[in-house]
């Protein structure tokens, strides 16, 4: 009865072509706004770097052992990977499915929700490994001592953005207007942003507020590029980076539900 | 018997308390052009979504190109080229970035993409405006783009959701023109749209939606002589005598239908004893849309 020929091979999960396919779409699509991509994810850490590093850096010589534009250097970092991952990722997917309907036209072709939200969750996280490196590298104009840990934060930064993309996608799938963004980025987004120890080290805080701070998956990233410029702790370092790695993978199943939900009806 | 390239059984979509689709059968036969014709609401682009798998059916059997839906969807969607009512093009690219976009999407060779892209431009006759972005494009092209990235990887089957919805005539008669070739080359078409003038001169067959199913299915040419007859004795009026008509024709035992300004009597052919005046033409698919369909406005 229906038709039988050219049914070609079964198409799997997670397939590479289809992967590929939504990769080459943001690849293209880079080109056409890559200039204030850039600019708005490097410049925002890279002010807050020198405004830190130059303000308080100028009342206090070193904390933690560590000269103060050192450890900022180093702490933005994670903010630049949070500033280029999460943020774009909510308002570019909530963008692509609701005004451009982009989605709809992928959906259209062989690709799947999970393979949609997967690849461009891979794409956030790579140009956050890049955009992370910027305020270290700013950081080296102004003394940071080069080290070869340096080479690992580029990782380091992919993996927690990869984490904060799909944190971001979820938040969009869940979202009913761009307005619900202001309860994530006030309640959420602001102090975890603030208690990961980018500017001051947690070490004063009290028992308990250590211990949530474990809980907050940028700290980990700040600890973790630290330790990579600075020297690594071993066995904790790898915790931390497993602990990074269990949240992106928890969020990224979380953003294939929340925008499969969105997407299929 | 045509192989079919799409058949649905008995499918059922519900949103909440809104049935969308409601136990629909449909049969498209590899190489015609289907036409499913219905008013707003009717759930033509529901079914579009169904056949896509970005709605899942909550009852009922779908099979596109031999593939079941949704299990198998990702397969037929490798063979089927989808044209969406609204504009989802990346307005910031170009012509020809569009279409390398959708080349990767569809998986095509690396070593056949370029010969693809050539072939959709060609096509869509957008070779000269290949490198401008598509915000710069008429509402035409910008159709015709969608068109030809549907078609870049030449699917066996092109889905077309109201292609021509919202374009002056000019460009529908060129988009008709571009659809019709399309058919020639042996495509599967099934289009969906509201305009009778478009599904009667392009589709082999006319599907008519109303509330979800299917109120009548055939050749546009048997369709009207089967429900509208040969001739329609058109009448115009005041209201009230509007009503009279109405009536009296009902009281004959004919079927009428308002446009708005007159009152149609259909089947009027070799009704000689007939005593209304007004003015015989030919039954037509609007005709058939209407009283199958319903005047009120859902």
């Amino acid at each position: 009865m229906a038709t039988a020929e050219a049914r070609g091979a079964r198409l799997g999960r997670l397939e590479r072509s289809a992967l590929t396919g939504v990769l080459v779409r943001e690849a293209v699509n880079y080109s056409s706004y890559w200039k204030s991509s850039t600019f708005s994810s490097t410049v925002e850490p890279t002010i807050y770097l020198l405004a830190f590093g130059f303000g308080f850096g100028s009342l206090v010589s070193t904390i933690g052992g560590y000269d103060y534009v050192d450890f900022v250097g180093t702490g933005t970092v994670a903010t630049a990977v949070l500033f280029s991952s999460a943020f774009p990722a909510m308002f570019g997917t909530f963008v692509k499915y609701q005004f451009q309907r982009t989605y709809d036209a992928i959906l259209a072709a062989p690709v799947d929700t999970e393979e949609l939200v997967t690849a461009e969750a891979l794409w956030i996280a790579t140009r956050a490994g890049v955009y992370g490196c910027v305020p270290m590298l700013v950081a080296m104009v102004f003394g940071l001592d080069p080290s070869w840990g340096m080479l690992a934060v580029p990782f380091i930064g992919w993996v927690a953005g990869f984490g904060w993309a799909c944190f971001g996608i979820s938040i969009a799938g869940y979202a009913k207007s761009f307005e619900n963004f202001n309860y994530v980025v006030s309640a959420v987004l602001t102090p975890l942003f603030l208690l990961a120890g980018s500017f001051f080290p947690l070490d004063n805080f009290p028992q308990w507020a250590q211990v949530l701070a474990n809980l907050n998956p940028l700290h980990h990233c700040v600890v973790l590029v630290r330790h990579a410029v600075f020297g690594s702790d071993g066995w904790k370092d790898l915790a931390r980076l497993g602990a990074l790695a269990v949240f992106g993978l928890l969020v990224w199943r979380i953003a294939i539900h929340a925008m499969t939900r969105k997407l299929i009806d | 018997m045509a192989d079919l390239a799409i058949c649905l059984r008995g499918v059922v979509k519900r949103y909440g308390a809104i049935t969308a689709v409601d136990g629909l059968d449909l049969d498209v036969p590899e190489g015609t052009c289907v036409g499913l014709l219905g008013p707003n609401g009717a759930g033509k682009s529901t079914t579009m979504r169904l056949l896509t798998a970005q709605a899942i059916a909550d009852e009922g059997e779908l099979e596109v190109l031999g593939f079941r839906l949704p299990e198998e969807s990702k397969q037929a969607r490798a063979q089927c080229g989808v044209v969406p009512q609204l504009d989802n093009l990346d307005t910031t690219l170009t012509v020809e970035q569009n279409l390398l976009v959708f080349a990767h999407l569809y998986r095509i060779e690396r070593s056949k993409r370029r010969e693809a892209i050539e072939r959709a431009l060609k096509m869509s006759k957008l070779v000269d405006r290949r490198g401008s972005r598509v915000d710069k494009l008429s509402g035409g092209m910008r159709r015709r783009l969608l068109i030809a990235r549907a078609l870049v990887h030449r699917p066996r089957l092109a889905l077309l959701d109201e292609p021509t919805v919202g374009l002056d005539p000019q460009v529908r008669q060129e988009l008709w023109a571009l659809i019709d070739a399309l058919r020639t080359e042996g495509t599967t078409i099934l289009m969906s749209t509201h305009y009778i003038e478009e599904a009667q001169r392009l589709a082999d067959t006319v599907l008519i939606m109303s509330h979800g199913s299917a109120v009548a299915a055939g050749p546009p040419s048997e369709l009207v002589l089967e429900h509208a007859g040969h001739e329609v004795l058109e009448v115009y009026g005041p209201p009230a005598r509007l009503a009279e008509v109405e009536a009296e024709a009902g009281a004959a035992g004919m079927r009428t239908r308002r446009t708005g300004t007159s009152i149609s009597i259909l089947g009027v052919d070799g009704t000689n004893g007939f005593t209304i005046d007004g003015e015989r033409r030919p039954a037509n698919l609007e005709d058939v849309f209407v009283l199958l369909t319903g005047e009120e406005i859902a």
